[in-house]
């Protein structure tokens, strides 16, 4: 806007713009209504009208936030620009927990008051205790798997001469979606039992037998199953870890690592008190991230096992309640068990994340 | 995520001025794709209702040209192009549109659809349980006042009509018409070869017996079996238990069973499940052994009893199953089936059925006209004829079948004694879609046994 300009002037012409701006709108939805024959016109003209009336709509909002008086300017244009994106927030996220909150005081149908009912049920119930146990071991033994195989792989392929092969070979399966890896891993634990006429066509039982072993059901061994599902995971995740703290390790000043050859640091002493306490903020990030993962895990469990064979996990429990059992109040009780649980890592990861920024 | 690696290096103002550009860019370029969203959907639903209006002409059906019947279900891929085929002509005489909206995610998207208020006039249900929830709640239309009752009543046999009716805050409603069926207690053999190894078929249990022994002794396993389904796992064996359940026990005790007076954990189940055990678990009967029936699919089970030399001959399954066999194999010639006998001979010929049961949710004249149809076998005409349905209706003609082994299942309805509903259907879904599914499979793989599963059922069971 032009700062010359008498305010007069500037408030007439805000305001044709503000009269301009809502006729674009309510025109271009009349226009639309009037475009029901051709789909493919009705569609561009929907993206190109969308984009460009909310464009026109931030911008005539914004220039009537700048005539605001200087101290609550600022103000004003936050709310012009984050208030859209609050409201939107508020409606798709806080609205909906607040409901699945009050929902799992309910019963199945959300029309009676059952007080602790489902809460009782979520941490009783045998079902949800082995989905507690394999979450926790997912959150164990994934997270672990995934954070010292990344630190591994990273560390001993900054020194490779083959560093690029072999970084895009780990982080490739990152590629792939959860369910395509189950389908994959499928074959790998192919199993197609025993007696006459059989041929087995999993990998995994191929090189079992072929060293002598016999073949297994590899996803019916109690407990087990649930290393072999983790596994999967750990083959996905890996090269997420990997390449950001490799990244975090190629930040580290050669010089500091030189010193510390100079004063006869080995290798090992190096890595362990150079690189680990360096690189510390960015291990936390990934692990809580990949805490958070496993902890949501859902697809690779319902796509291997349907969380049969002891292999359950909270997720796939939740999803059965809500939408096969129909019972919405033991799924939200789950659900918001989940919340719960997911929110202090949430928190802690967000901290640290907010710390390292200052730090700068 | 990056942000740790970013945060090493200083940025400048210019830096960071360009990026809040183009984050505000992104997200008024984000905005817009929601608000164009928003209005494409919009403007849809005004579509539906603009088209209602349309030229009357001087005919019968002149109220209700030009109208849409919205309709939902789990018909997805071919069958929902027969379906659609099969009503082509009907909504060419009379002008009403049925539009069918078919999702495989339909059980959990129905109910969405339902509690919202927002239901289709119509819904196909492959589970009356289902239906049965909705009926509870009283938010299905009662046809026995909206429809003319006695034309639908005499084109289904009793079985049927008893199982249409369901119970509602209002007493008993007549809740829906069946459309599509399909037999379950079928055995299905590879005819060339079972014919050339001199094997036939058994008319009771105890031939039945002898061949399995005839075939072990042969040196292979008779029976193929599979019952992995992804999240499914586990429904093939509950089809097998009731299948037993019909033949070792009375209908009666079918029906409490059913309806859960009779527990899962008494002497008439047990019995069921150690009549499907005594074949499942014995050594050499199943291919590939105990352990492979919960890791085979259901859809790839049968395919080794088309092998040369076949590696199992008998399968137990429904008729749909043949559109999981080889290709090119044509029925009556390549494969063929036989009645699945009773244990005990008195029982009589019972027949375990599944099959599609259309609900009216909203009361207009061209959803009446439309639920009538759907009870003639003519709304069925097309597929039957094109394979892969039967019709439960009386008017529907046995000439329609065009593939013999169609025919013979439509046969085996027609000649049962007794027809009863796939009672994992018609259990509450906590229990028929999953603690059924899930302590039989936990039962079959070995991994709990029967007491712990039989008793985690009944634990289930919704109060």
């Amino acid at each position: 806007m032009d700062q010359y300009q008498k305010p007069a002037v500037r408030i007439l012409t805000l305001a044709a713009l503000l009269i301009l701006t809502a006729v674009v709108l309510a025109g271009g939805f009349v226009l639309l209504q009037n475009m029901q024959d051709s789909k493919i016109l009705m569609t561009l003209f929907a993206v190109i009208w969308g984009l460009f009336s909310v464009a026109l709509l931030y911008y005539v909002l914004n220039s009537i936030a700048q005539t605001m008086p200087r101290k609550i300017r600022s103000v004003t244009v936050a709310i012009v620009f984050a208030g859209p994106a609050i409201l939107i927030l508020f409606w798709a996220l806080v609205l909906p927990t607040l409901r699945s909150l009050r929902l799992s005081f309910m019963d199945a149908t959300g029309s009676k008051f059952v007080g602790l009912d489902n809460y009782a049920f979520a941490f009783t119930d045998p079902i949800m205790l082995e989905s507690f146990r394999n979450n926790l071991l997912w959150m164990f033994f994934g997270t672990l798997s995934c954070v010292v195989l990344g630190i591994i792989i990273a560390v001993l392929a900054d020194k490779s001469k083959r560093e690029r092969l072999i970084k895009s070979l780990i982080f490739m399966p990152m590629a792939i979606s959860f369910v395509g890896a189950g389908v994959i891993w499928k074959f790998i634990y192919a199993y197609k039992g025993e007696g006459v006429n059989i041929a087995d066509i999993g990998l995994l039982n191929a090189i079992v037998t072929a060293l002598g072993g016999q073949a297994q059901a590899w996803l019916l061994i109690p407990f087990w199953n649930n290393f072999f599902l983790i596994a999967i995971m750990v083959w996905l995740q890996t090269g997420y870890s990997m390449v950001i703290l490799s990244s975090a390790i190629k930040a580290i000043p050669e010089a500091i690592n030189e010193a510390a050859r100079v004063d006869g640091a080995n290798a090992f002493r190096i890595f362990f008190n150079i690189t680990i306490p360096t690189i510390m903020p960015t291990i936390i990030t990934v692990t809580t991230t990949v805490l958070i993962f496993s902890l949501k895990i859902f697809d690779i469990v319902r796509v291997m096992t349907g969380g049969n064979y002891g292999t359950n996990v909270i997720a796939n429990e939740f999803y059965l309640r809500q939408f096969t059992y129909g019972n919405s109040g033991q799924a939200s009780a789950i659900a918001i068990v989940l919340l719960v649980v997911i929110v202090p890592v949430l928190a802690y990861n967000l901290r640290e994340f907010r710390g390292r920024k200052t730090l700068k | 995520m990056d942000s740790g690696y970013w945060g090493r290096h200083s940025i400048d103002i210019k830096n960071e001025k360009e990026k809040n550009m183009k984050k505000i860019v992104l997200a008024v370029l984000m905005l817009g794709v929601v608000f164009a969203f928003t209005a494409c959907n919009g403007s849809k639903e005004k579509a539906q209702t603009a088209e209602a209006p349309a030229a009357a002409a001087e005919d019968a059906y002149a109220e209700v040209r030009g109208t849409v019947v919205t309709m939902s279900g789990p018909f997805t891929d071919n069958d929902a192009i027969k379906f659609d085929e099969s009503v082509k002509s009907f909504e060419q005489e009379t002008g009403i549109d049925i539009q069918y909206e078919g999702s495989k995610e339909f059980e959990a998207s129905i109910t969405i659809r339902v509690e919202g208020g927002n239901p289709p006039d119509i819904v196909d249900f492959p589970q009356p349980g289902l239906l049965g929830n909705f009926v509870k709640k009283g938010q299905v239309i009662d046809l026995n006042k909206v429809l003319d009752i006695n034309k639908v009543k005499s084109n289904y046999i009793q079985s049927w009509l008893d199982m249409a009716t369901m119970e509602s805050p209002d007493g008993d409603i007549m809740a829906g018409v069946w459309g599509r069926v399909n037999g379950k207690s079928l055995v299905w053999y590879n005819k060339k070869e079972f014919d050339a190894a001199g094997y036939t078929v058994p008319e009771t249990w105890e031939e039945l017996v002898t061949l399995q022994n005839t075939i072990m002794a042969d040196g292979d396993s008779p029976w193929a079996i599979g019952i992995e389904s992804g999240a499914a796992t586990g429904w093939a064996a509950t089809d097998w238990i009731e299948e037993m359940m019909l033949r070792t026990t009375s209908l009666e005790n079918y029906d409490k069973w059913v309806a859960g007076e009779l527990k899962f954990d008494s002497p008439e189940v047990r019995t069921a499940i150690k009549a499907m055990t005594d074949i499942w678990f014995a050594d050499g009967m199943v291919y590939g052994g105990r352990k492979s029936i919960t890791t085979t699919s259901f859809g790839d089970a049968p395919k080794v009893m088309f092998e040369k030399p076949p590696k199992a001959w008998l399968h137990k399954q429904g008729n749909f199953i043949t559109s999981f066999f080889p290709e090119n194999l044509v029925a009556g010639v390549d494969y063929d089936f036989f009645y699945l006998p009773s244990v005990d001979p008195s029982l009589g010929r019972p027949v375990l059925v599944a099959g599609d049961i259309y609900a009216m949710f909203n009361d207009r004249p061209e959803v009446r006209m439309v639920m009538q149809y759907f009870a003639t076998g003519a709304s069925v005409e097309g597929w039957v004829k094109a394979g892969g349905a039967i019709s439960p209706h009386k008017d529907s003609d046995l000439n329609w079948y065009t593939n013999v082994v169609d025919r013979k299942v439509a046969e085996v309805i027609q000649n049962a004694t007794s027809v009863r509903f796939d009672g994992s259907d018609l259990m509450p879904g906590a229990v028929g879609a999953g603690s059924f599914w899930k302590e039989m499979t936990a039962y079959v793989s070995g991994s709990k046994s029967l007491d712990e599963a039989l008793a985690a059922i009944d634990a289930s069971w919704p109060n």
